[in-house]
């Protein structure tokens, strides 16, 4: 028994840090978003969904998913730099709640259009054949492959998005956008230039998210709107507009989320008869990051890395 | 603007003054104002249009009316936290959604003749009612209480989260249906009237309706109301002049949530079913939709909204199935272009708040 429950927790850890990465990948594109431009952006999982049904058509017809992989994020960035061009644009000065509405008509023109293209039948993408196998996990239960080159994935482009923040022109010019707008533009940055490219970034990161986790899950039209829920989340617990936030946050709601849904009605089955222990337990976890947000925000109402209001 | 005015020639002085003059005039006048004619037609429709079609036998577009008037009725508690008091909730399908299960849940147990929690259920409306305005109260005064000590784009993401909660416990407890929901076999009864005929049912709702309008505008008369839009406008005056903006806001956060609630409550019952689509953030958007589109911070204005949406969604769903697509472009139209929305349109001039 104790061995079986050791492996279980290894490998729901493991599951917890695979979320976690992924809600990174689409927290850090909002939080740029809202960091550089001051906007909410509630159409980021729209280019999650697009980044995973270009893979998975890419995927079909090239028998690549390499090629796939990459079409999806490319697509995802134009998709992002021709919504911004076209319609982000306009609301930079507006209030939060035009933003809201007008990024809340760009999920239904989306959803719906990818709806009228493809079908409401999911796309099929499988992970690439090099990666389909598994490896043991200490205690004996076996892991696949593909979901611990999720989490390498992550953490590489967690990496490179540091340095490219920390390091180069273009993160500078993004480090002086989020702590004074006007000031950069003064100062003969071309700011709507450097917003497309912050906007279709964002887009990238999060049809990266899409093509990778589309390889687990179905592919199907809706599916960017729990993971840009949780991705909320995940950026009031960080604190709007710090990278460093989302990284924390996404692990934290990620653990706590895949933990809780594992755990949870087991432990609740320690005090209740099984059959409500089950019920009460899955109905509880998945409260359970709401209240971790709540409790956070009762402490620092500002999240834990506030950048800036 | 900045040009002396000396350089007026005589012949154009005369006529700022006329068109002032013609402005006072219609300010005097309210009775036969513009917004008033609007606003009475508005209300003519609402009430004519199910009538006539009672008598033609049709009862589909009598359920039809009752279900604008529903969704106007939530969109006016939804109206009073974003457009009178500048809280942009977008979990306002929290509140929606459990005064829907608080009939469902009720009927259901009045059905199996079971308790709950120690009380009977019951199928009478009145207590329905009461039991839903109250536990929307208490869970948007825990919302609100946590939420309201923040701002901005917090606010819109953490009232988002909070409803999101609410509907992933509505879809994994599985004692009331989980994701399949629950049915109302039949529909809840008021002593004296029969529910089950679609008119009498329609104008249960609208003097729900009716009620709530002159719940919100009595609020925005009072002292609590000029309180409200300071602390809208300008908190920090507010708190200047000795009042404590977040009580205020809190208390028309409860207030909304319940209006709200109260309308979920008729619409589980229209509809004989309750599910956690109700509790979606979908539907928080789609209040949102219609109190913006029918012109935020106005009193008539979730009524035109709610005309407006349950019209394109009868009128563009018949022609396809992808109307949504359109509704998104629509809105975004709006949004970008159209910023005082069907009333603003339709009525002109300044918002009621």
């Amino acid at each position: 028994m104790p061995d079986v429950s050791v492996s279980l927790l290894i490998e729901q850890l493991i599951n917890g840090l695979q979320l976690g990465t992924m809600l990174f990948l689409m927290a850090s594109g909002l939080t740029l978003v809202f960091g550089v431009m001051g906007l909410i952006n509630l159409a980021h999982g729209s280019f999650y969904m697009v980044g995973a049904y270009v893979t998975a058509l890419v995927t079909a017809a090239t028998g690549s998913f390499l090629l796939g992989l990459g079409a999806g994020v490319l697509a995802a960035a134009a998709a992002g730099a021709i919504v911004e061009l076209v319609v982000i644009r306009r609301l930079y000065r507006r209030q939060h709640l035009d933003q809201v509405l007008a990024t809340f008509a760009l999920i239904l023109v989306f959803s719906e259009g990818t709806r009228w293209l493809f079908g409401s039948s999911p796309l099929w993408l499988s992970p690439p054949e090099a990666l389909s196998g598994s490896v043991a996990l200490p205690g004996g239960s076996r892991y696949p492959v593909y979901r611990l080159m999720i989490i390498a994935v992550g953490v590489g482009v967690a990496a490179a998005l540091y340095l490219l923040i920390a390091h180069t022109r273009l993160g500078m010019r993004i480090r002086a956008g989020e702590s004074d707008r006007e000031m950069i533009g003064a100062l003969g940055v071309n700011i709507q230039r450097l917003y497309t490219l912050v906007f279709a970034l964002g887009a990238a990161l999060a049809g990266l998210a899409g093509s990778l986790v589309g390889a687990l899950q179905s592919v199907q039209v809706g599916m960017g709107e729990p993971v840009l829920i949780l991705a909320f989340v995940v950026i009031v617990i960080g604190g709007i507009g710090s990278i460093k936030g989302a990284l924390l946050g996404a692990l934290l709601v990620g653990l706590v989320d895949t933990l809780g849904r594992a755990l949870l009605p087991a432990l609740l089955a320690q005090f209740m008869p099984p059959a409500d222990a089950a019920g009460t337990g899955t109905a509880l976890a998945a409260m359970l990051i709401y209240l971790l947000m709540a409790v956070i925000l009762a402490v620092k109402p500002t999240g834990l890395f506030a950048a800036h209001d | 603007m900045t040009k002396p005015t000396h350089t007026h020639t005589p012949t154009h002085s005369p006529s700022p003054a006329s068109s002032s003059a013609a402005s006072a005039r219609t300010d005097a006048a309210p009775w036969l104002s513009r917004r008033r004619l609007v606003h009475v037609a508005l209300l003519a429709l609402t009430l004519l249009a199910p009538l006539a079609a009672h008598l033609l036998g049709e009862s589909y577009y009598v359920n039809l009316a009752s279900r604008v008037v529903l969704v106007a009725m939530a969109a006016v508690g939804l109206n009073l936290a974003i457009g009178f008091g500048g809280m942009i909730s977008f979990g306002h399908a929290a509140y929606f959604g459990l005064g829907g299960y608080v009939a469902g849940i009720s009927a259901y147990h009045a059905f199996e003749g079971s308790m709950i929690l120690g009380l009977p259920g019951s199928d009478n409306m009145l207590v329905i009612w009461l039991a839903a305005v109250l536990l929307c109260g208490l869970l948007a005064l825990v919302i609100g209480a946590v939420s309201l000590r923040t701002s901005g784009v917090y606010f819109i993401m953490i009232t988002l989260a909070f409803a999101q909660m609410v509907y992933y416990f509505a879809n994994s407890w599985p004692a009331y249906g989980g994701e399949d929901g629950l049915p109302i076999y039949l529909r809840n009864g008021l002593p004296g009237v029969n529910t089950r005929d679609p008119l009498s049912f329609f104008l249960i709702c609208f003097t729900g309706l009716m009620l709530a309008m002159a719940l919100v505008s009595r609020l925005m008369g009072s002292r609590f109301g000029a309180a409200l839009t300071m602390s809208r406008l300008n908190a920090t005056r507010l708190a200047t002049a000795g009042i404590s903006p977040l009580p205020i806001r809190l208390v028309a956060f409860v207030i909304s949530a319940m209006i709200t609630g109260l309308a979920g409550a008729l619409y589980a019952d229209l509809n004989g079913f309750v599910s956690p689509a109700m509790l979606s953030w979908h539907l928080s958007g789609e209040l949102m939709v219609i109190v913006i589109l029918g012109g935020v911070g106005r009193l008539y204005g979730p009524l035109a909204g709610a005309l407006l949406f349950v019209m394109m969604e009868t009128l563009l769903g018949g022609l396809t199935e992808y109307w949504q697509l359109f509704l998104g472009l629509v809105l975004l139209g709006v949004v970008l272009f159209a910023k005082q929305g069907v009333m603003g349109w339709l009525a002109g001039g300044q918002q009621d708040g």
